[in-house]
């Protein structure tokens, strides 16, 4: 081939690289797009403030959005002491070998397990044999254990990003290895761990069957009032108005509204986690 | 002797960002000499080097202005094609870079990318390329086995075959020593007194006996300023500036 | 007050900590023991190999068949019919990323695919529901668009942004220096990605790929909204099907607590488990294998 058409395929082949990038701005854009359009009509003070009525053909959403966020709220608090720790033995307190292999490939693995896998885990784990019920402790757990991978994973990013140079000035000073971490390490890395808690949050508002069978309700009459009540929730409110019931139709805007709030919250977290994190890393590297 | 020049840089200026790295740098290349480049750290010199094949178009911030000819051609000039201008000029760098491939397909690279085909003449044009480097009776027996086992020395040697064997007519060296041995240093050094012949060479060196060794003529940077450039003898015993002077005698560098 | 000497504190600090890294292993197992404590039952009633291989799901019948044959087909016809879309999507936006976009774009593009994956699963089941079921109907003239190429449109879409971002560390990572080498012979842009890093980088983008799968395999909500629900074995892309997760996910609510239906379920759990499991060791294990200079982060 000659130089002349070398050039041309390589102009052509680049078209198709950015044509495959730009795919995926379309989709989240239709996506967004769509849900904007058809529920925007359904937001209105009283969506977000009341609860359902007319079995779910009109009213708000209040307990599924409290329910929510009972719920990634409670997965966080159990993810994050867990998960933090573990980071903080890896990444400061392990050394190469056997072990520290086995521990990431069960990190890994966690990671991968399929969120209805978590749910019949936590159905038969504290649902059924800790007898906590259908609840809210039996949900958040259940996400907590879902999140523990993303939280090791950014609080790690976050722990690796801390200089070496800080670590070793702590140490020359007479410092302990606990008292270097916590008086040096972690709040220089604060930021990063915190960012990580929120994308975990955002990952576990938006989850679906691990609280199908531990946590979600169809319908509950009152807010929560103890950890272990059930609760509503909003993804479960839109598969359910989706999928099940006689009305599906006539509430599709009541489906589009919840999955607006949805998105509302987990992309307004998400987006607020990269500037964030982006901003870090740039501060970082100066 | 014939005189020719064969390639040449007329008041080069090289911005990176907004840091002028190389001060209007002109400079002539003797077909078929040696020219050595030498300065202290951050001189300039690679970055210089590297404004022949345009290997710096690679950094997004920077900026050259002036000119550089290869026969009378100047290479900036907008309508020149890079890739074909990278297989007339060719480029050995200070750390030995053979691809995770086989000897054989390390040598045969620049000849595929260009679209020769043909097993008979590729093969032909590696053992060609790899005598001429001096590898191809340490290798011969084994061309297909991975170029990452090979020891440093050989590996730049191998990396210098791959650069000959897409045909250049000037090979840019950066430090091609630095990272060897002194065994294998020398060997690099025999090879470049032979290649001259038949190659216009720019050796970038921080090893001033090397300097002194290798090349015909001599150039001495200092802070993106061309200080000196003499026949490498004179530079050597009786440097004009005072500059150049306490480099060589080591007063700084 | 005793007070325990600084060294003896910190060893027992390390070892506190040790413990709790142990954590996830800890919860791998129990995840593992306790679906095969509410799984192993069902076979007691029905053999290994006709639970896998048999055809008929009929768990409510009164002479209930439990064969996932079906299921295990519907799981893999989605699977597979996703990868079709969503490796090529995402190698050539990793590269996209990696080789071509400026530092500029990069930083907008980078956030679009994060954001992506963001997108709770029930909304993208929600979307492919109500937007591209009825159009896929009526572009394609069929009986419904809940099916399998619907289900495999979406489900693409949440694996790119797995395959992107591992592929793209992986091909980052791929030393400069190779590249220079490259082009410093002549070639072009392309012929360096094509000939020099990809091939570098080929370890970790098929980690990339392998996970992605993984991810596709276990989804759930995508499924249940949007592939259909029957439980047949699937004979063309615009059949509907019932991927494992779905079957699991739709039936759970109605199986009587620990009657066979419920045993049933928790061991299609164990396959799907299975499944997922074998997906990752692999995936660790090549990517252990070939390591490339800087590690990849899920």
């Amino acid at each position: 081939m000659n130089l002349m058409n070398r050039n041309i395929v390589q102009k052509g082949v680049f078209v198709l690289l950015r044509m495959a990038a730009g795919i995926n701005a379309i989709a989240l854009l239709i996506v967004v797009f769509f849900m904007l359009k058809n529920g925007l009509t359904a937001i209105s003070w009283e969506f977000l403030t009341q609860p359902p009525i007319d079995s779910m053909t009109k009213g708000g959403i209040l307990p599924c959005i409290v329910g929510t966020l009972c719920l990634s709220l409670g997965a966080i608090c159990i993810a994050f002491p867990i998960g933090v720790s573990s980071a903080i033995y890896l990444n400061e307190y392990a050394k190469p070998g056997k072990i520290i292999r086995l521990i990431r490939l069960g990190i890994n693995n966690l990671a991968g397990v399929p969120s209805v896998v978590f749910g019949l885990f936590g159905l038969a784990f504290f649902v059924t044999w800790l007898d906590l019920k259908v609840s809210i402790l039996s949900g958040a757990l259940t996400l907590g254990a879902m999140s523990l991978p993303v939280i090791i994973g950014s609080t790690e990013e976050a722990l690796r990003a801390v200089p070496d140079t800080y670590r070793e000035a702590s140490l020359g000073l007479g410092a302990t290895k606990w008292q270097t971490i916590y008086k040096v390490v972690l709040p220089t890395a604060l930021p990063g761990i915190l960012t990580g808690g929120i994308l975990g949050i955002s990952r576990a508002a938006g989850e679906t069957a691990p609280i199908m069978f531990t946590a979600a309700v169809y319908y509950t009459p009152d807010l929560p009032s103890s950890i272990f009540d059930e609760i509503m929730a909003l993804p479960y409110h839109i598969y359910v108005l989706a999928t099940a019931g006689t009305e599906i139709e006539t509430t599709r805007h009541l489906q589009y509204g919840t999955a607006l709030v949805l998105i509302s919250l987990v992309l307004g977290m998400n987006l607020f986690a990269i500037i964030y994190r982006s901003r870090l890393r740039k501060r970082m590297h100066q | 002797m014939e005189t020719k020049i064969k390639i040449a840089s007329k008041n080069l200026i090289f911005y990176y960002g907004n840091f002028k790295a190389l001060k209007e740098i002109s400079l002539d290349f003797i077909q078929n000499q040696v020219t050595a480049l030498i300065g202290p750290s951050g001189c300039g010199k690679s970055t210089y080097l590297r404004c022949f094949n345009r290997m710096n178009d690679l950094i997004p911030i920077s900026r050259v202005e002036g000119d550089i000819l290869l026969e009378n051609q100047n290479i900036y000039a907008p309508n020149v094609d890079v890739v074909s201008l990278r297989s007339r000029i060719g480029m050995v760098f200070q750390k030995p870079n053979p691809f995770p491939k086989s000897i054989f397909e390390n040598v045969a690279y620049g000849m595929r990318v260009n679209g020769i085909k043909g097993k008979s003449v590729i093969s032909q044009k590696v053992e060609e390329s790899l005598k001429k480097a001096a590898l191809w009776e340490e290798v011969k027996d084994r061309l297909n086995e991975t170029a990452l086992g090979l020891s440093g020395g050989q590996q730049q040697r191998l990396c210098i075959a791959r650069a000959l064997a897409v045909e250049p007519e000037v090979l840019l060296m950066d430090e091609p020593a630095s990272a060897l041995d002194p065994i294998a240093t020398q060997k690099i050094e025999e090879l470049i007194h032979v290649l001259k012949e038949s190659y216009t060479i720019i050796i970038v060196t921080h090893n001033m006996q090397q300097a002194a060794r290798v090349s015909d003529v001599t150039a001495f940077f200092y802070m993106g300023n061309l200080v000196e450039v003499e026949e490498t003898d004179t530079l050597f015993t009786r440097p004009k500036k005072k500059q150049t002077e306490e480099y060589i005698t080591g007063r700084f560098g | 007050m005793i007070s325990i000497p600084r060294s003896q504190k910190e060893k027992w600090i390390q070892r506190i900590f040790f413990g709790i890294a142990f954590s996830s292993i800890f919860i791998l197992l129990l995840i593992t023991i306790f679906l095969f404590m509410e799984g192993l039952p069902i076979f007691n009633k029905i053999s290994v190999t006709d639970f896998i291989f048999g055809e008929y799901w009929y768990p409510t019948d009164d002479e209930p068949d439990f064969g996932i044959y079906a299921l295990i087909l519907g799981s893999l016809a989605v699977t597979f019919l996703s990868a079709l879309i969503s490796i090529p999507l995402g190698v050539m936006t990793a590269v996209y990323l990696a080789e071509i976009s400026t530092q500029k774009i990069r930083e907008i593009v980078k956030p679009v695919v994060e954001l992506l994956a963001a997108l709770p699963s029930v909304v993208i089941g929600f979307f492919g529901m109500v937007v591209v079921a009825p159009f896929l109907q009526e572009t394609f003239n069929i009986a419904t668009g809940l099916n399998i190429f619907n289900a495999a449109i979406m489900l693409a879409f949440m694996s790119i942004p797995t395959i992107c971002s591992i592929s793209e560390d992986a091909i980052y990572s791929v030393p400069q220096n190779l590249k220079e080498a490259s082009l410093a012979l002549g070639a072009t842009h392309l012929e360096t990605i094509l000939r020099i890093i990809i091939p570098a980088s080929i370890s970790g983008i098929a980690t990339a790929v392998i996970l992605g799968m993984s991810r596709a395999i276990g989804e759930t909500m995508v499924v249940l909204m949007v592939a259909g629900g029957a439980g047949m074995v699937p004979q063309s892309i615009f059949d509907p099907a019932r991927p494992l997760p779905a079957s699991i996910a739709a039936e759970m609510a109605e199986a009587p607590f620990r009657g066979d239906h419920y045993h049933a379920l928790f061991a299609t759990g164990i396959v799907l488990f299975l499944f997922t499991l074998v997906f990752n060791i692999i995936a660790d294990f090549i990517a252990n294998k070939y390591r490339q200079v800087g590690d990849s982060t899920l």
